[in-house]
């Protein structure tokens, strides 16, 4: 009895070793692209910041005493909380246009759907500074949407669409908006439309099955998207900084200044890396709620 | 605006219950309305017809089905039972036709205003709510008050067996407890009506059996009326008080389950209820009841005869349970019986029957099954053998067309 059982036992192991080989050779494809990413962002991002930290002439009491002043300056806290208020905003107004937009690409078909998604995707084959310049050419003081609003009389003095908080929150919302939209789409393909139709079936009415059926099973999208539109948020520089206002300095162009003006390498140094690991703990939040593999269609 | 994934949904559901507790009682439903009330719950089907293009799904079909009744449509897919349910449920817009319910068209109601009880061929249990926040769900869609949910979904839990189940995440239940937790969820709110759309169909065999005395028991104790959609002849012959056999978006028959399988309208109802065996012949002309089918042998079958049928082309129809399988070469029938002499083909072994096909000049092999009972030793391949069956329990169908 013993000896059968332990021949049976056996083979096993085998069929365990032979199926992780073929993986380990796919891995092989990645290579390109891992080496491209490796050496020329990650190599150089450690050399920016190994460099300016070890310029550094003074002890490290110094140095922690001069990181303190920089990042409790009013300046850099200005920013900070400029940098936060701006993209929870965006992330907001984006949220709230996003989802009625991703739930017709849901549901819709044929035309209708080419048309949006044209829509959505086909700006971003342009720079992003043509897209940007190209709402400055709307929103200026003699831009289309002032000319139209004095010709219908709406408006007695153009309005100030730009060069203040506004022109920020527009342009960074038109720019993040595809990121919120593909992710809710994404999201929201997978919700089963036999619920819906259940939901209704047992008495629900259409606000109450989104209220208690959609928008609970919609929610990881939701989730995703705000982080993605958040951590692109705090890190944007062109739309911010040429349809911005004085007093709408992020944090990116904090740092921008540092390097470009006042050429103080170290706090530009510091700055990124405390954007950099913002990011990077955001991104991990992310990555957590998120399985990207679904997102991108993949089984 | 948006609850959080889960401990925040709990909040909303209770500041809902609060706000339906306030509320008087004008607006809403009484917190334990009376069981359902007898001689309610009549559907009638008029007419009804829908096309998809060119194709016609549902070909003017009409029903009528009495309160309290177990009704099975069943029918190959295609056959358009599933539409003729959503059709009830209020999903698909018939293009023709008319339902009514206590005879009221209900054509303007949507489907969340029907009332009906509902059991998804998939179950659709919320994959975000547990089993009870699954089976309070029409009762909160209907802003009972919170006492009156508890007390209904644990009724229902019981009802279903589902008690120890309560706080389970809906995702974590096999498919039998799925099954339970959208049955209990279609009857929790006391519906006249509850639709059943192939609800036991990804159970297995063993299962499956189990759940239809369950949900038979049910219905008979609620005395609510039940349309029930399905595939599977044993299911609808078992459960329903009657069974309207569909084909080509057509009822070819309706009857209790005895009815339309001993007196089938036509070939595809006698095939499609169970093995059958349909014997082609010549239907010759006879005024009375019995009829006589010419095979093209020569030899003739007597038979009762469908109303439906005229001289022409036939076919007997004869169980093959009904069919007594002897050795023996010479058939000699007489005027209550009908006999065929053939050969053994293959005889098969299925557990509690033994199933042979017989080989006889000009047909189709016959199926003859035989009780596996003490004593009852298998045929060899070959023998000859002498089938017999009362004409009584056979019956000529007009010929396909």
């Amino acid at each position: 009895m013993q000896a059968m059982t332990s021949m049976v036992a056996t083979p096993e192991p085998v069929s365990g070793t032979t199926s992780s080989a073929p993986r380990d050779r796919t891995l092989l494809l990645m290579l390109p692209s891992l080496a491209m990413l490796i050496f020329l962002f990650l190599v150089p991002l450690a050399l920016f910041f190994v460099h300016t930290f070890m310029e550094f002439d003074g002890t490290t009491a110094e140095f922690i005493e001069q990181a303190r002043d920089l990042l409790l300056s009013q300046a850099y806290l200005t920013a900070l909380g400029t940098t936060n208020w701006i993209s929870l905003i965006v992330t907001a107004t984006v949220l709230l246009i996003g989802y009625p937009i991703a739930y017709y690409l849901t549901t819709a078909a044929g035309i209708g759907v080419s048309v949006v998604v044209l829509s959505i995707v086909l700006p971003y084959f342009t720079s992003i500074i043509v897209r940007t310049f190209s709402w400055m050419v709307l929103l200026g003081e003699h831009g289309l949407v002032n000319d139209v609003l004095l010709a219908m009389g709406l408006t007695k003095a153009p309005l100030s669409l730009m060069y203040n908080r506004l022109g920020v929150l527009i342009g960074m919302s038109y720019v993040l908006l595809p990121y919120m939209v593909l992710t809710l789409y994404a999201a929201m393909r997978s919700i089963d439309p036999l619920l819906l139709r259940a939901a209704a079936g047992l008495g629900a009415g259409g606000f109450y099955t989104f209220r208690r059926v959609y928008f609970p099973l919609s929610l990881p999208g939701v989730l995703s998207g705000a982080l993605i539109v958040y951590i692109l948020s705090i890190g944007f520089f062109i739309t911010p900084a040429l349809m911005g206002g004085q007093h709408d300095i992020m944090i990116a162009m904090l740092i921008d200044r540092a390097l470009e003006v006042a050429v103080d390498w170290p706090s530009a140094a510091l700055m990124s890396a405390t954007l950099l690991l913002v990011t990077l703990a955001l991104y991990a939040i992310y990555y957590r709620i998120t399985d990207i593999r679904r997102l991108i269609g993949a089984r | 605006m948006g609850p959080e994934p889960r401990e925040g949904q709990l909040d909303m559901v209770q500041v809902d219950t609060v706000l339906a507790e306030r509320s008087p009682a004008a607006e809403a439903e009484p917190a334990l309305p009376a069981p359902i009330a007898a001689g309610r719950g009549a559907i009638e089907l008029r007419a009804l017809t829908k096309r998809y293009g060119d194709e016609t799904v549902v070909d003017a079909i009409a029903a009528s089905i009495a309160p309290g009744e177990f009704f099975s449509l069943l029918g190959p897919s295609g056959s358009g039972k599933t539409t003729t349910l959503m059709m009830v449920a209020g999903f698909v817009r018939p293009d023709s036709g008319t339902i009514l319910v206590d005879g009221e068209d209900i054509a303007a109601v949507p489907p969340q205003k029907r009332g009906f009880g509902m059991v998804f061929q998939n179950y659709a249990i919320f994959p975000h709510l547990n089993v009870f926040e699954n089976i309070a769900f029409p009762l909160r869609a209907r802003r009972w008050a919170k006492d009156a949910i508890r007390d209904r979904v644990t009724w229902a839990l019981e009802l279903v067996q589902l008690s120890r189940f309560t706080d389970r995440d809906a995702r974590q239940l096999s498919g039998g407890q799925q099954q339970r937790v959208a049955l209990a969820r279609a009857i929790v709110f006391h519906p006249q009506v509850v639709l059943m759309d192939e609800p036991l169909g990804a159970l297995d065999k063993n299962l499956r059996f189990e759940m239809q005395v369950e949900i038979k028991e049910i219905q008979q104790r609620l005395g609510m009326t039940v349309l029930y959609v399905t595939h599977d002849q044993e299911e609808a012959m078992s459960m329903s008080d009657r069974i309207a056999i569909m084909n080509h978006g057509r009822i070819y028959q309706v009857g209790p389950p005895g009815e339309v399988y001993e007196r089938p309208a036509n070939p595809f109802v006698g095939r499609f209820l169970g093995e059958a065996n349909l014997i082609e012949g010549t239907i010759m002309a006879e005024a009375s009841e019995v009829a006589r089918l010419r095979l093209p042998s020569g030899q003739e079958l007597r038979a009762p005869r469908n109303n439906s049928c005229v001289a022409g082309r036939g076919m007997l129809f004869i169980r093959p349970e009904r069919v007594a399988i002897a050795p023996g070469a010479a058939a000699s029938g007489d005027f209550d019986v009908n006999a065929l002499a053939g050969n053994v083909r293959r005889c098969s072994f299925l557990g509690n029957i033994l199933r042979y096909a017989v080989d006889f000049e000009g047909t189709a092999p016959i199926t003859v099954d035989l009780q596996n009972a003490a004593g009852v030793a298998a045929l060899p391949v070959g023998a000859p053998v002498v089938l017999r069956w009362p004409v009584s329990d056979s019956l000529i169908l007009p010929g396909e067309a």
